[in-house]
């Protein structure tokens, strides 16, 4: 790692439940709680990103915060947007440009499935016309093969989901906070096999900002920063497996989330083995499944003995979403990966409340993935 | 599997593909460039029958537009990625029941008015 450290001097979230708000509306409480967070005024911000995927630019939240003059830049980079706006925001702690510096995302989407167009995508109408346009179908083929070649249970695919949900009872910022069991989950009705409807996170709402710091100023403010070890994004290689591909080639995919997590635990001079607490892209229980092993958490197929036998909930051996997710939370695209940041500093704080990791965790990793193949994730120390 | 490639012009209902000849990549569909290495690629038809990498069932009706569902009306469909010879798994819709899609499964896969199907192979 080279240049300044970095740490996380403030951190702001909004209740992820569906409300009457808009998504700027959101942001710019997410903003003032993150500031009053790090106890500093919004003149202090010397650069700011920040973006979301449906709801706006975040350059405009200046006519709310104040007109100081600082220097915003809309990021809008899907599932990675808030991961995209977070590396560009160490970049200036790290290069000198800025002492603080905010990032923050927020959005908030239509109910039901997001509907995407065979055109946006570079495929033919046909893709559409007979039904195979359903981001779903995919993760319910990934998971699939996964199960096959790895030994994973449809049981455990539950175990997910019912962690997520207990973990949402947990959280007063979750969207879901009412517990399932597994024996409700695999009843809820067949999606797309093997998940089933309460597998699936639903698109939803909410904003969340970070503060960024240097040491210096972080020791002028006192309380307790925590250290942003390594943040970065990575796009697809060749012979990855992902949504909406007319073809894919043969061999074992690859995976942006294990290259993103190599590079993150590279930057952090850290290993999987380090860490206390994570959380894991888990758009559906199978995604959490294959994350823990492409992150480098265990070995393909070990998940069959750590999921059913609770060693990722909170007091387990690798709590994984302790907030309980994009399962409990509902995925606003461009404020996820910042919810994830944002519980992990929580964790490593000791403020994390009922859903407090005990044996106070000293380092936090998280994980974004998304189409059409990027990953976003970041390392983080007491 | 199947016999040589023929890359005569008529390829009937086979599926038309494209290969790297520096990579031996091959994609479907047919695109005049490699997506591994940018280089130039040829057309190609690919193997008319191969094996059922992964699947999974469409148990509700997909938003319309775009889904166009039959005259008959919805019901839950079979899909999965068809992996040939060539070294390409192709998207296609399976004509094969629900409860027998299995993955390993040999399949006859053909192009047609819209997505390739594929249907369970006489071995
Ligand atoms: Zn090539």
């Amino acid at each position: 790692m080279s240049g300044e450290d970095v740490l996380v001097c403030g951190a702001g979230i909004t209740s992820f439940a569906r409300t009457e708000a808009s998504g700027r509306q959101l942001a710019v409480q997410a903003v003032r709680a993150a500031l009053a967070d790090a106890a500093l005024p919004w003149s202090r911000v010397r650069a700011a990103y920040g973006g979301s995927d449906a709801a706006g630019n975040a350059d405009t939240l200046v006519a709310e915060l104040g007109l100081t003059g600082v220097p915003f830049t809309n990021v809008r980079n899907g599932c990675a947007t808030g991961g995209s706006a977070l590396v560009s925001a160490v970049g200036a702690i790290r290069s000198g440009a800025a002492d603080v510096a905010l990032a923050v995302g927020f959005d908030k989407h239509p109910r039901g499935a997001f509907d995407p167009r065979p055109a946006d995508w570079g495929l033919d109408e046909a893709y559409g016309r007979d039904g195979l346009m359903v981001t779903t179908q995919f993760f319910a083929m990934k998971i699939q093969r996964y199960m096959h070649d790895h030994g994973i249970s449809p049981r455990t695919l539950a175990q997910v989901a019912e962690k997520a949900y207990a973990n949402g009872v947990l959280n007063p910022y979750a969207w879901r906070r009412k517990p399932l069991d597994a024996d409700e989950i695999l009843a809820s009705g067949m999606v797309n096999d093997p998940l089933t409807r309460y597998m699936f996170c639903s698109p939803g709402q909410g904003a969340v900002a970070l503060i960024l710091c240097t040491k210096a100023v972080a020791r002028e403010l006192g309380g307790t920063p925590v250290g942003l070890r390594a943040a970065v994004v990575r796009t697809r290689r060749f012979g990855s497996f992902e949504v909406f591909s007319p073809w894919a080639p043969t061999g074992t995919p690859t995976s942006v989330s294990a290259d993103a997590a190599q590079h993150a635990f590279e930057e952090a001079g850290l290993g999987p083995r380090d860490i206390d607490v994570c959380q894991l892209q888990d758009t559906e229980s199978g995604a959490e499944v294959m994350h823990m092993a492409e992150c480098g958490f265990c070995e393909h197929g070990e998940q069959e003995s750590l999921i059913p036998f609770g060693a990722t909930g909170i007091g387990g051996s690798l709590p994984v979403n302790t907030d309980g997710g994009c399962i409990a939370n509902g995925e606003p695209i461009g404020a996820s990966g910042l919810r994830q940041v944002h519980e992990v500093v929580q964790q490593l704080r000791g403020r994390a409340g009922e859903r407090q990791v005990p044996d106070d965790p000293s380092a936090g990793f998280t994980h974004v993935y998304g189409a059409p193949g990027v990953s976003a994730c970041t390392v983080m120390t007491r | 599997m199947e016999g040589p490639l023929s890359t005569a012009p008529q390829t009937g209902s086979r599926l038309r593909g494209s290969r790297c000849a520096d990579c031996a990549v091959a994609v479907y569909p047919a695109d005049p460039a490699c997506p591994r290495c940018g280089g130039p690629a040829e057309p190609v038809v690919l193997s008319a029958t191969g094996t059922l990498w992964t699947w999974t069932v469409q148990r509700y009706a997909p938003k319309s537009p775009p889904y166009v569902p039959p005259a008959s009306g919805f019901a839950p469909f079979t899909l999965g990625y068809v992996e040939l010879p060539e070294g390409v798994r192709v998207l296609a819709v399976l004509d094969v029941r629900t409860e027998d899609a299995e993955i390993g499964m040999p399949l006859a896969i053909t192009a047609g008015d819209g997505v390739p199907r594929a249907t369970g192979a006489v071995v």
